[in-house]
């Protein structure tokens, strides 16, 4: 796997995620296996699996909310292990069961999220104004978000994800069950956030979404089998497509999904 | 940041369909009602009266234990067997028969028997009722000892030791004094202990905890948020029923009302500590709200609340010592009804702090932002 | 039939895979029935009392040593006037104390008359008139020894007999109420989260889609419950003739019958909980709190529900347990046949009828 780890970029940009052999077990069953890679500033960076391949369980230690069983990791230069809390403190997170609360209207759950960063009441109200603007939901400002249809959620969980402008931005299927043009519009968000710095770290089932990550890993049966952009990839696999790819890789595996 | 957690708690609460009128009307509800039926006071026990005699002594005993209060006479029998049906089929609780010969044995005599007969399936109802109908048959044969002392025929040969009794603090013996102070204690302990320990697991299961667990709340923080948001409706909880005892049964506390708004403080920490390491522990609300209800059915019962701690054995009685309920019971009822004072409360001052600094380290440390 | 059995089986393997709840529902029957049968009693023992005594005679000391020799009390210690008497009784260090007039045992022999004065803290009623009582006959028998030689005249001796419960045991009062507690809190309560929890998440709209029919997808909820109940059943009542040793005096046919339907009227209300809720949340609060206490105090099983002002004795009747308790003591207690119990038999079939009634009714409107 090693000679999976080199990078296209040649100047030397910030490394915002670095992880080293990283391994999870639970009793005898080892959900992630010397993880190893790295993603850099600004990046856009796909991690495909199949369902039972590892990503949720990697992700959750990589955002401190699990804690590894063996090997390094450092997101946004604090080690996961030691100082997960540091880590939340530069990190934002959408996890693919929706997460914001149901019961509070729009605004207050802007609000909520933001005061949890240590915002200011005043910092609060105008960013919250501003964002409200570019998601077209002043309309909504008011309104339950229980009673938003599921794109909207997804876009408002994702706008307060990224609220406190975090260092990078951990996305677990953030698409799953909504329509195509729904998906369009949330990948323009992922794409401004990009633009404005934010490291957005993302898994998904849909191919066509790995295509518009700057960089795509694999992972099969809890390892990395293949990171690189979608266009090597492609070359490499021979292949027209990434679901090619990811058909190819997939076929490996023995673990059966769950 | 902790001000925005909070606002959440009472948002989410107050937007919740069910709790903002449970936490309206539980306590109205159960002090409305349940003081009467939490009693022991004894009325209108169903008599059935024997009387194989048919002199004047035996109609007068008859007559006595009926203007007594405590009896209503529902029939006579000629026969012991027959008034046993009348227990069987519940239209009697207590049987009293006078035998053959009873007036004659008294006069003749000097003495004589009567028998009682109590319904005891709820043994503390038969021993009291029989009591009473004793201490009538008693006061009977004192009454009958006096017309003969009157009448000269028989001198003062004894001397008597003359007992008064006195019953402090509630005179009147009435049991809805006694119950209403421990019945607040309840309503505080079902609502501030129930509430809590459905609400962590509540965001488990609304996936809502794994959003908070990346941020980087405070445990501390976030525990807190929640106890003080339960502290504020464990106030409003104990406000009501202070209200309620003093509009509907006119009873005020004789002690000092800060006192007991100072121990309530305490224990609402107590028993909302409490439900959250429950709801830290539990992975689905229903599987925390069985634990809860284990654990209160037990605080309930070995709190002195329905019957009293000192006649427990002794193994029951040191369960009984690590039971918050029973400490706060006590306060209540003292402060209402005898006036005590902090000082008077020490003890139970430093149980339920130890408790309340137990219970929410607890919960802070049981809550786990990782695995 | 077939889809129906895989139905019960999903939901016994549901039940069964919650250790910590399944532990639970077997367990807080036998942790009810210890407490109850050897922690729970109303009978008043070891109070704790307080004498004020300044002759320190003969008379006085015998009295006191009466006192606290007899089982009912516990002497604690001394005061020396009234505002001690005070202080005591705030603090709760003693229920009753004993006050002695100075030169107690003079002023009887010379006057023939002598005075003690018995101060109860009144706080709990029961206690207070239980242990005056007690502390009456002590004294009054001590009078008896002092005329010994001249029986006091015009005696009446009242026979005192406990019917059913000579011992005056709590436990028989206890095991029907912890029956009917039991039983209706588990099928009650958990039926009724089960059915709402797939209401909550949605599941229950997948189930009602699928070809089986939605009652049959109720009853397969049920099944688990009835057979855990009738286990708490037969461990209840096991505990209870073994090591309680509460007889079942009468027909044990008769109480099991009386029980199954029991059962079966729970289920029901649950039923009905579930069709009048819509959240996990509701229907345990509805179930764990608004059962709870009505439960405990109006059916009869701790406080006598004759005592009751007649309002609330009509109230009673609407609580299910407060008649099976009734017909759980007529069978068991007092050893009544089953020809007793028509009555309580009679409503608690007419309440599942009304209860299933309202929930299928409600139930169907969802349907359409």
């Amino acid at each position: 796997m090693e000679n999976l780890q080199h990078n296209e970029t040649i100047t030397q940009p910030k490394k915002v995620i670095e992880v080293n052999q990283l391994v999870k077990r639970f009793g005898h069953f080892t959900a992630v296996d010397h993880l190893s890679f790295e993603v850099e500033k600004g990046e856009i960076f796909g991690f495909l699996g199949a369902n039972g391949a590892g990503k949720t369980t990697a992700m959750r230690m990589l955002c401190g909310l699990s804690k590894p069983t063996e090997g390094k990791g450092k997101v946004a230069g604090f080690d996961i292990e030691h100082q997960s809390e540091q880590v939340k403190k530069n990190i934002g997170y959408m996890s693919q069961k929706f997460s914001l609360y149901n019961d509070l209207k729009v605004w207050e759950n802007i609000r909520l999220f933001a005061g949890i960063y240590g915002m200011n009441d005043n910092d609060i109200k105008e960013k919250t104004a501003l964002l409200l603007e570019q998601l077209h939901f002043e309309k909504e400002r008011n309104v339950l978000v229980k009673s938003l249809p599921l794109g909207m959620k997804q876009k408002l969980a994702f706008s307060v994800a990224i609220f406190h402008t975090p260092e990078v931005v951990f996305l677990d299927e953030p698409t799953g069950g909504v329509d195509p043009t729904t998906r369009r519009q949330f990948w323009e968000l992922i794409y401004e956030a990009a633009e404005k710095g934010i490291t957005v770290f993302v898994t998904t089932h849909y191919m066509d979404e790995a295509e518009y990550c700057n960089r795509v890993s694999i992972m099969v049966d809890g390892r990395i089998e293949a990171l690189d952009s979608p266009h090597n990839l492609k070359t490499a696999f021979e292949a027209q497509n990434m679901d090619e790819v990811f058909q190819q890789l997939a076929r490996k595996a023995t673990r059966k999904a769950d | 940041m902790i001000k925005y957690l909070i606002e959440k708690e009472f948002k989410q609460i107050s937007r919740n369909p069910f709790l903002p009128r449970l936490i309206m009307f539980y306590p109205l509800v159960v002090l409305l009602i349940f003081p009467w039926a939490a009693t022991y006071e004894i009325r209108n026990i169903n008599l059935c009266v024997v009387d194989n005699d048919h002199t004047t002594y035996s109609q007068q005993l008859t007559e006595k234990t009926v203007s007594s209060g405590y009896f209503k006479l529902t029939a006579f029998e000629p026969t012991y067997q027959q008034a046993m049906q009348q227990i069987a089929s519940k239209r009697a609780n207590v049987i009293l028969e006078i035998p053959p010969h009873f007036e004659r044995d008294l006069i003749n005599r000097q003495s004589a028997n009567v028998l009682i007969a109590s319904n005891a399936v709820n043994g503390t109802v038969g021993g009291l009722s029989s009591e009473y109908m004793a201490d009538i048959v008693t006061d009977f044969s004192s009454q009958i000892r006096h017309e003969w002392v009157q009448a000269g025929k028989e001198p003062p040969a004894v001397p008597t030791i003359d007992v008064v009794s006195q019953n402090r603090f509630n005179p009147f013996l009435n049991y809805k004094l006694f119950m209403i102070p421990a019945m607040m204690a309840l309503v505080l302990t079902i609502m501030t202990g129930f509430l809590p320990a459905l609400n962590i697991v509540s965001e488990k299961e609304a996936g809502t905890m794994e959003q908070i667990n990346v941020t980087p709340v405070p445990k501390f923080t976030f525990i807190f948020s929640k106890l003080l948001s339960y502290w504020l409706i464990g106030f409003f909880v104990i406000s009501v029923s202070f209200l309620i005892a003093w509009i509907v049964y006119g009873f005020v506390p004789v002690g000092h009302l800060s006192t007991m708004y100072a121990y309530a403080g305490i224990y609402i920490l107590t028993v909302s500590g409490m439900g959250l390491v429950i709801s830290n522990y539990s992975d689905t609300m229903q599987q925390a709200l069985f634990v809860i209800f284990f654990f209160m059915i037990v605080l309930i019962l070995l709190s002195g609340l329905f019957t009293p701690v000192n006649s427990m054995p002794e193994w029951a009685q040191w369960i009984a010592a690590f039971n918050p309920l029973k400490y706060f019971i006590q306060v209540m009822r003292s402060i209402y009804m005898k006036g005590s004072g902090f000082v008077d409360l020490i003890p139970q001052f430093f149980a339920l702090v130890g408790f309340a600094v137990f219970f929410n380290l607890w919960a802070v440390i049981s809550y786990r932002k990782s695995n | 039939m077939k889809q129906f059995l895989t139905f019960v089986k999903k939901e016994f393997h549901h039940i069964f895979r919650d250790h910590r709840t399944m532990l639970i529902l077997i367990g807080m029957p036998i942790v009810e029935i210890i407490l109850f049968g050897f922690a729970i009693t109303t009978e008043v023992k070891d109070s704790k009392v307080a004498i004020l005594d300044p002759s320190h005679d003969v008379a006085t000391r015998h009295i006191i040593d009466e006192i606290n020799a007899n089982k009912y009390f516990n002497v604690v210690g001394y005061v020396h006037n009234s505002h001690d008497i005070q202080r005591v009784f705030k603090k709760g260090e003693a229920s009753m104390v004993v006050v002695f007039e100075d030169r107690f045992y003079e002023t009887l022999l010379h006057t023939g008359k002598a005075q003690i004065q018995v101060i109860a803290d009144a706080t709990d009623p029961n206690t207070a008139t239980t242990i005056t009582y007690y502390v009456n006959r002590i004294i009054s028998n001590y009078q008896q020894t002092l005329m010994e030689k001249n029986k006091a005249p015009y005696q009446i001796t009242p026979n005192i007999k406990l019917l059913f419960n000579p011992e005056m045991k709590g436990a028989y009062n206890f095991v029907p109420g912890v029956l009917g507690m039991i039983l209706m809190l588990i099928c009650a309560m958990m039926t009724s989260i089960a059915i709402v929890r797939e209401k909550e998440t949605g599941t229950m709209e997948i189930l009602l889609v699928s070809p089986i029919k939605p009652i049959m997808i109720i009853l397969a909820k049920m099944v688990p419950y009835f057979v855990i109940s009738c286990f708490n059943l037969a461990t209840v009542l096991l505990l209870s003739v073994y090591v309680l040793g509460v007889p079942v005096a009468g027909s044990l046919t008769g109480l099991i019958l009386v029980s199954l339907l029991f059962i079966v009227v729970s289920l029901s209300l649950g039923l009905l909980v579930s069709t009048l809720t819509n959240t996990q949340l509701a229907a345990m609060l509805v179930s764990g709190m608004v059962f709870l206490l009505p439960v405990i105090l109006l059916s009869g099983m701790i406080f006598p529900i004759e005592n009751m002002p007649m309002w609330m004795q009509r109230l009673s009747d609407i609580i299910p347990a407060k008649w099976y308790i009734q017909a759980v003591k007529a069978l068991m207690i007092e050893g009544l046949g089953i020809m007793n119990i028509l009555k309580e038999v009679g409503i608690l079939s007419l309440m599942t009828l009304v209860f299933t009634g309202i929930s299928l009714k409600k139930f169907n409107v969802r349907l359409d």
